[in-house]
């Protein structure tokens, strides 16, 4: 049973789960600039914190299933439901959506946000050390 | 779920893509006189594909490879040097079909590309390190 302490670091594991996520999408779009036809893509970071979350909002979309035999049938993929195609800033003949300045803004923001999250963290811990110890 | 080490695999196939399209551009540069190849016919300017390939099984994240090498279609250059040994019987000379001023063009992104994805490495490999020591 999850504790309230375990509580206290529900969110910003999740998170930290979903700016990981991000990261590794703005990483394919970087890799990608070059790359004729390649759409860029981004995470909406809302719904897919809701999902990480284990909200109704965004959750993993499943089939019903009217006997315990059937097969789940469940979308898992955090990375592919809250994916969304980047709006095209300036388009380029070989059909790549990718913009460098977008996409380098995107990667130092997440990264700066994904550190944020680990001093938050480490805060949290701190915080409880100093509960169990009674201080 | 996210997994920050996918960024060192998407990264790196891209730096691995990027430096082959920087070694097809040295051969063009290198070759953009070469009257004569191995199959006895004028050099041919080569250029790489790329094609974005998800780094996971049915995963998201894509990451770059080169499908092929393909040679240019473009029309060979002719010029006329009668003292020439591959000059025809008009004494025009077969020349490569390497356009030098694309090539640059092509070097100087290729080499921004790979810095790109030379910082990213870095910058993931920085939030990694971060990452071990929470709660420190």
């Amino acid at each position: 049973m999850p504790t309230p302490l375990d509580r206290l670091l529900d969110l910003p594991q999740a998170a930290l789960g979903v700016r990981a996520t991000r990261q590794q999408a703005i990483a394919s779009n970087i890799a990608n600039a070059d790359t004729p036809n390649y759409k860029a893509r981004d995470l909406d970071f809302r719904s897919a914190l809701d999902s990480a979350m284990g909200g109704k909002v965004g959750g993993p979309v499943e089939l019903a299933r009217t006997s315990s035999q059937h097969l789940e049938a469940k979308a898992d993929g955090l990375m592919g439901q809250a994916l969304k195609y980047r709006t095209e800033t300036q388009s380029s003949v070989d059909g790549n959506t990718v913009d460098m300045d977008v996409e380098r803004a995107a990667f130092a923001e997440n990264s700066v946000q994904y550190e944020a999250l680990l001093t938050f963290i480490s805060g949290r811990l701190r915080t409880m050390q100093n509960a169990i110890q009674g201080q | 779920m996210g997994n920050m080490f996918n960024v060192f695999g998407i990264a790196g196939s891209a730096l691995t893509a990027q430096s082959v399209r920087l070694n097809t551009v040295s051969s063009n540069l290198a070759n953009a006189d070469s009257v004569t190849s191995a199959n006895g016919q004028p050099y041919r300017a080569k250029q790489v594909v790329f094609e974005a390939r998800p780094v996971s099984e049915g995963g998201d994240a894509s990451g770059v490879r080169v499908t092929q090498i393909v040679e240019s279609a473009a029309p060979m250059r002719t010029t006329y040097d009668p003292t020439n040994p591959a000059a025809n019987a008009d004494g025009y000379v077969q020349m490569p079909n390497v356009n030098v001023v694309e090539e640059m063009v092509n070097m100087i992104s290729a080499s921004r590309s790979y810095q790109t994805n030379a910082e990213m490495m870095n910058t993931a490999k920085q939030l990694m390190l971060k990452t071990l020591t929470i709660g420190q």
